[in-house]
């Protein structure tokens, strides 16, 4: 009696397709020519048609029309099919999150009422996180390591990393963290006028000569570290109102600091200051309803009016968990008006130039970094998938534990357990 | 008047000699749907929601009805009727929530509008969501701008049995009663798992572990079936007043009110509950009881046992892809509908909680 049914095979196949890509992935120089993709080069070259890329040692080698296959190389037939940059995560706790409801797994936060800017997630980086593999296999190859706030309205830093699995991927410079608003301001005596308060007091001693007074807010390392950020570094703020927006732009004015938005949910409102400040918005363009008071101007066209008014924008998603929604979220931001271009942009150029990653990251162009994705179809829709993705030249297998679940409990069998599987 | 002063009193005697059971339904359903003109849609690709696609199809409707469906544009129309193209876009029946909060964790996420469970004992199955639905709640229109126009509000899940749902059309009113789906059955939620032992663990209070949880179900379910016995009974004991007023009158008790409309499957039993292995446990539970689970919620394992659970007849209300905050909902995969979609006679259901 022949136990094999159709499924039962197409798993044998599977598996064995992705103990080859495992195979393919530790080859260290790898080739790869993608055939005939439609490419989108988020640059001014814009979307070229029937292109061909070479890519070797990590870069993109060219670009072009009836390019050939050098002999060595391993070629992807891309049969027209969309590629573009890998796309940029959000700011997450990817592989600083195991699961969200087990505090021993969580290491984004520092549990503290104390200012500790110099408070830095990276040290407790984990590439071998379930969530980063799960999340690249679906076209994501970079994310912002986001410091959380838990206690001060300083989080701390954070800073980009490329999700290739490797220990120390980090791409620029640290990034410093801070909330402010109504879900930050129990740290401040319960009032969000207290957070400029503190935050200027804190801004001052850190330009301060005094060493130690019994008022301080930041150690010497904390110290430091703000001095650092006034003037060059980059300054994440987490807020919604329209009003506390606004106190954001003219604190940063003030100190010279480069601010970028997250949350925004009322930007909108503000769009043109924001504009003409030159500051970007990393928001969720699914938030249409009034969560908390600082988000009673929550509206999907969010993205849409300030993209038109000339803000950057970028995507954001709630947590690690739904990373791998945000091109849909994207796309949502399209069904609300944002041009597609520009919501592709928010995926990919727009934060590499936000957190000041140059022009290697985030555009197709030679010698950018071959960090890309082959689509099934529009990236943008729900119904396509990540086919292949290439980070650093490298083909990734596209294998997570997801798709080991899946492929332990998706086999029929009538004689054995869906559970089984076969002892090593 | 005087009369009529005497037939309302006569009235109320009558009521006060009945046993519960046989009381006109509290908190009824005033929804009535709005006036209006008739309504033609043509050049539509319509899902009936029955399983067929109808490419350039037409759809007549008034007064809240859908009068005729076609396959063509040659539905007749009169003077009043509103004729909308819809250039082939998608025509689909309003879509179903079955697991909402809405109402009960009102937005904006205030202290003063968390509704939604009663955290004052691991069973309180007294309570009732729509007792805590406030109509205003701006996500009713934010759904209903997002094509939904029905959903079932269901009471948290830090309780193991955290008392009864209801289904709602999301209409613009001012009492929940005008939004109340004519004639829908009510909802008993029910949590596996994590939530009601953490939250009552925590308090050094059971459960405190899964096996806390299903003693904590069981000895529910026992007191329950006592229940429909007493009233049973009773009812047996005699139909003349004489042999009513000789038999004992059980208390009226909610909680337990509810519980036996759940064996007795007035009422249908929504359960949270994620892992495979758990499901299991309440699938042999209610075999125990004799009662049925309508559903399984989130279910993030359900594609281990999709098998089971078409055999048993239990949905599986799932979400599209959400996994991993919490250790339940670790082995979640984005297959997880389909695979439960795939055996004969399953019920796969997406929702949104």
């Amino acid at each position: 009696m022949n136990q094999q049914t159709p499924l039962f095979r197409k798993y044998i196949s599977v598996l064995f397709a992705s103990t080859l890509l495992i195979l393919s992935f530790a080859a260290s120089a790898q080739s790869i020519f993608i055939n005939d993709a439609t490419v989108y080069t988020m640059s001014s070259h814009g979307v070229l048609q029937a292109a061909d890329l070479l890519i070797r040692d990590g870069r993109i080698k060219a670009i072009g029309s009836d390019l050939s296959a050098p002999p060595d190389a391993r070629v992807i037939e891309a049969g027209g099919r969309p590629v573009t940059p890998g796309f940029f995560a959000g700011i997450t706790a990817l592989g600083l999150q195991g699961i969200g409801a087990e505090a021993a797994t969580a290491d984004s936060r520092l549990i503290t009422e104390a200012m500790r800017p110099e408070f830095d997630v990276t040290t407790a980086y984990n590439p071998h996180a379930t969530a980063i593999p799960v999340t690249r296999i679906e076209g994501y190859t970079w994310t912002m390591l986001g410091a959380n706030r838990a206690g001060s309205m300083i989080g701390g830093l954070g800073q980009g990393v490329s999700l290739d699995g490797a220990y120390d991927s980090f791409l620029g410079a640290k990034v410093l963290f801070i909330d402010v608003g109504s879900d930050a301001s129990e740290q401040s005596g319960g009032s969000r006028a207290a957070q400029w308060m503190l935050l200027s007091q804190a801004l001052a001693e850190s330009h301060s000569d005094v060493r130690w007074s019994p008022d301080a807010l930041l150690t010497e390392a904390g110290r430091r570290v703000l001095a650092e950020f006034v003037g060059n570094g980059i300054v994440v703020f987490d807020v919604d109102r329209a009003s506390d927006i606004l106190q954001v732009l003219e604190f940063t004015t003030k100190y010279k600091i480069n601010p970028v938005i997250t949350g925004g949910a009322e930007a909108w409102m503000v769009a043109d200051q924001l504009a003409a400040a030159g500051v970007p918005v990393i928001l969720n363009p699914l938030l249409n309803l009034p969560v908390s008071f600082d988000q009673l101007g929550s509206r999907l066209d969010n993205a849409a009016i300030l993209h038109e008014a000339g803000v950057s924008i970028s995507f954001e998603t709630a947590g690690p968990a739904d990373t791998r929604k945000l091109r849909q979220e994207a796309g949502n931001a399209v069904a609300n008006g944002l041009p597609y271009e520009a919501a592709l942009a928010g995926l990919t150029v727009n934060p590499a130039q936000i957190f000041d990653l140059g022009d290697d990251i985030g555009v197709l162009k030679e010698n950018a970094r071959a960090d890309l994705v082959i689509w099934s179809g529009d990236p943008l829709e729900v119904t396509s998938a990540a086919d292949q993705v290439i980070i650093n030249g490298k083909a990734i297998p596209m294998v997570s534990r997801q798709t080991l679940l899946l492929d332990r409990y998706l086999p029929e069998n009538p004689n054995l357990p869906r559970a089984y599987i076969k002892p090593q | 008047m005087k009369y009529r002063k005497l037939f309302f009193l006569a009235t109320a005697l009558v009521m006060l000699q009945l046993p519960m059971v046989s009381m006109a339904e509290p908190y009824a359903s005033t929804y009535t749907p709005l006036p209006s003109d008739p309504v033609l849609i043509v050049n539509a690709t319509i899902l009936t929601g029955t399983g067929e696609r109808i490419e350039g199809g037409s759809l007549l409707m008034s007064e809240g009805v859908i009068r005729e469906i076609r396959a063509d544009s040659q539905i007749s129309e009169n003077k009043q009727t509103t004729v909308i193209d819809a250039q082939g876009r998608w025509l689909t029946p309003g879509l179903i929530d079955v697991h909402s909060h809405l109402g009960v964790y009102a937005s904006p996420n205030l202290n003063a509008h968390s509704d939604g469970n009663e955290i004052s004992n691991p069973v309180t199955a007294r309570v009732w969501a729509e007792h805590s639905i406030w109509p205003q709640d701006p996500g009713f229109s934010r759904a209903l701008a997002g094509g939904v126009t029905s959903l079932q509000v269901l009471p948290g899940s830090a309780n193991l049995i955290g008392g009864r749902g209801v289904t709602l059309k999301n209409v613009p009113a001012v009492s929940y009663q005008a939004m109340k789906f004519p004639g829908a059955p009510q909802g008993l939620k029910m949590a596996c798992g994590e939530n009601p032992k953490r939250v009552y663990g925590e308090r050094k209070q059971t459960p405190t572990t899964r096996m806390g949880n299903v003693a904590g179900y069981r000895a529910q379910w026992i007191e329950a079936q006592k229940y429909i016995r007493d009233w049973e009974d009773y009812e047996k004991a005699g139909k003349s007043k004489k042999a009513k007023d000789k038999a004992k009158r059980p208390i009226r008790d909610l909680r337990l009110e509810t519980l036996a409309g759940a064996l007795k499957g007035d009422i249908l039993v929504h359960m949270h509950c994620y892992r495979a292995d758990e499901m299991m446990t309440i699938m042999d539970m209610a075999d125990e009881f004799g009662y049925k689970v309508t559903a399984f919620h989130h279910a993030v394992e359900a594609y281990k046992i999709a098998d089971k659970l078409a055999e048993k007849g239990i949905c599986g209300a799932l979400w599209a892809d959400w996994w991993g905050f919490k250790a339940e909902a670790y082995d979640g995969i984005q297959e997880n509908i389909a695979l439960v979609d795939r055996p004969e006679g399953s019920c796969a259901i997406v929702h949104s909680d």
